[in-house]
């Protein structure tokens, strides 16, 4: 388990002044699995991502992705990862297909434009690829986003809350995103303060709550920890949505993918 | 594997992308100076005694560093633009050389501003300004004025890095503005009373002002010259390492 995990986590300390935010964060990520990393607001989820893509360097403990320790070996690691932030990573000024082929570029991978094409294609890009991305809607956005975040298929991916903000139809795209490349073989660690995202996407979920990892497992292992009330609550969410959807049906998306 | 070369003309070419999507910010940076030409050599220039040759020879020089004053404030403001929104961190997060991202920005302010004097060159030329200078004078002044852009930008960088809002990011660059004004750019400084000529005889202004002035006037440059490229690479180490440091400090 230790030599195989794509991600290692081990006593992962981390203070802002006096405000400790990581107090000691444990936690193992095998190759190929969705791992969400589940909190609420101010829980360190983002401080956690920020420390393991080496944007961050930690007080104590220690971090690997990928075997590479981010503290010894942090050019490797960046070659391991990509990074989907909290906040969209996009140029607004260029067109969706400059903002590929410049990512393209800069990981140095043979035929950007080529790679451009085919992600434009597969996010269903392809109609706005000339326009700016200051036009797109929040999901159009989104989904450049994470499209630019794989190119040159690095083998681990951190998504920090990829859908906040985002509408129904929108977060349902990108969670069929991260399925399809969690097929493929990419590890994936999510950020979340969605319960059902956690549910719908994660192979195994891990809470962090004060600076710690209080409970990880399976969805199956931890409905056994909690109380029934916080189950049905989950339950609930997925079928608002499916309300919604129903009522708003198929128009809803069209409107939603050419932006208004 | 050193990518630094390769990646900082990839985001050399992003940033110039930008400013050709908006050539408005090379004209806005052009018209402060420009405006200035014309209001000192047309209205304030008759009551302005400043040698035997033509007023806007003499004022060209100072105008020019206006210009590049301004245009900075531009390039901390595209600066701040990609630290406020994500693209930053995503850059910082992929194996490129990490000193390309601030290099492309650096590198994108010389352009904009190398274009915005010409500009305000090109206008002068047409107000009256004629030089006599040769090549190797006019690439003196070209040089003087690329060290000059380089500091003012590397010094822009901080505030691009750092700023809050959108306002702090602009007003770094007022005091600059000013400076010129107590220096020989717009008069003499032999006129001045005692303190104030004292702080406009040592000031960065008036050296490079008087520098370039000598420069294309095809007039020996003597000791001047020295002091004015010693503070324009003074100022340019000073603020590169200022900058650096404020990069390692707050994205360590």
């Amino acid at each position: 388990m230790t030599t195989t995990a794509a991600i290692e986590i081990a006593g992962l300390t981390k203070s802002y002044g006096d405000h400790a935010v990581l107090r000691g964060v444990d936690l193992n990520v095998a190759p190929g699995t969705i791992v969400a990393l589940l909190g609420s607001n101010g829980a360190g989820k983002t401080t956690v991502v920020k420390i393991l893509s080496t944007l961050l360097e930690p007080d104590g403990g220690s971090a690997a992705v990928n075997g590479h320790d981010v503290a010894v070996a942090p050019a490797r690691v960046r070659e391991s990862i990509s990074l989907t932030g909290q906040f969209t990573a996009v140029d607004e000024i260029l067109t969706g297909r400059e903002n590929l082929v410049l990512v393209a570029r800069l990981r140095h991978v043979q035929d950007p434009r080529g790679i451009a094409e085919d992600l434009l294609t597969q996010f269903g890009l392809g109609d706005a690829a000339g326009r700016r991305v200051a036009t797109y809607s929040g999901g159009m956005r989104r989904r450049l986003d994470v499209a630019m975040s794989l190119i040159g298929h690095p083998p681990v991916l951190f998504l920090d809350e990829p859908t906040t903000g985002l509408d129904p139809q929108s977060r349902m795209e990108v969670w069929d995103t991260v399925r399809r490349l969690a097929g493929q073989g990419t590890t994936v660690l999510l950020t979340t303060q969605y319960l059902d995202e956690a549910e719908q996407l994660a192979d195994r979920i891990a809470i962090l709550h004060e600076g710690r990892i209080i409970a990880e497992g399976t969805i199956a292992e931890l409905r056994q920890l909690f109380p029934p009330p916080t189950v049905e609550y989950v339950e609930k969410q997925p079928a608002l949505e499916d309300i919604f959807l129903a009522i708003v049906g198929h128009a809803g998306t069209e409107t939603q993918r050419t932006g208004s | 594997m050193n990518t630094f070369l390769p990646d900082t003309a990839v985001l050399l070419q992003r940033s110039l992308r930008h400013i050709l999507r908006s050539p408005d910010t090379i004209i806005t940076t052009a018209v402060t100076p420009i405006a200035m030409l014309l209001l000192f050599v047309y209205v304030f220039g008759s009551a302005i005694h400043a040698g035997s040759g033509r007023y806007v020879d003499y004022l060209l020089p100072g105008i020019l560093l206006i210009t590049v004053a301004s245009g900075i404030a531009y390039t901390a403001f595209r600066l701040h633009t990609d630290v406020s929104g994500g693209i930053f961190e995503r850059f910082r997060s992929m194996p490129i050389a990490r000193s390309a991202v601030l290099w492309g920005h650096v590198l994108t302010s010389l352009v904009a501003n190398l274009i915005s004097l010409a500009l305000v060159v090109l206008v002068a030329v047409g107000m009256g300004f004629r030089s006599h200078a040769g090549v190797l004078a006019w690439l003196a002044v070209l040089g003087i004025l690329v060290l000059f852009t380089l500091a003012l930008t590397w010094l822009a960088i901080i505030p691009g890095l750092t700023a809050k809002s959108v306002d702090g990011v602009s007003g770094f660059s007022y005091p600059l503005l000013f400076l010129p004004f107590i220096s020989s750019a717009f008069v003499p400084t032999a006129g001045m009373p005692g303190p104030v000529r004292w702080f406009a005889e040592h000031q960065p202004v008036t050296p490079i002002v008087d520098t370039l002035r000598n420069l294309y006037a095809d007039r020996p440059v003597g000791n001047t010259g020295w002091i004015a490229l010693g503070w324009c690479a003074g100022l340019l180490l000073l603020a590169y390492a200022l900058a650096v440091s404020t990069y390692r400090r707050r994205f360590a």
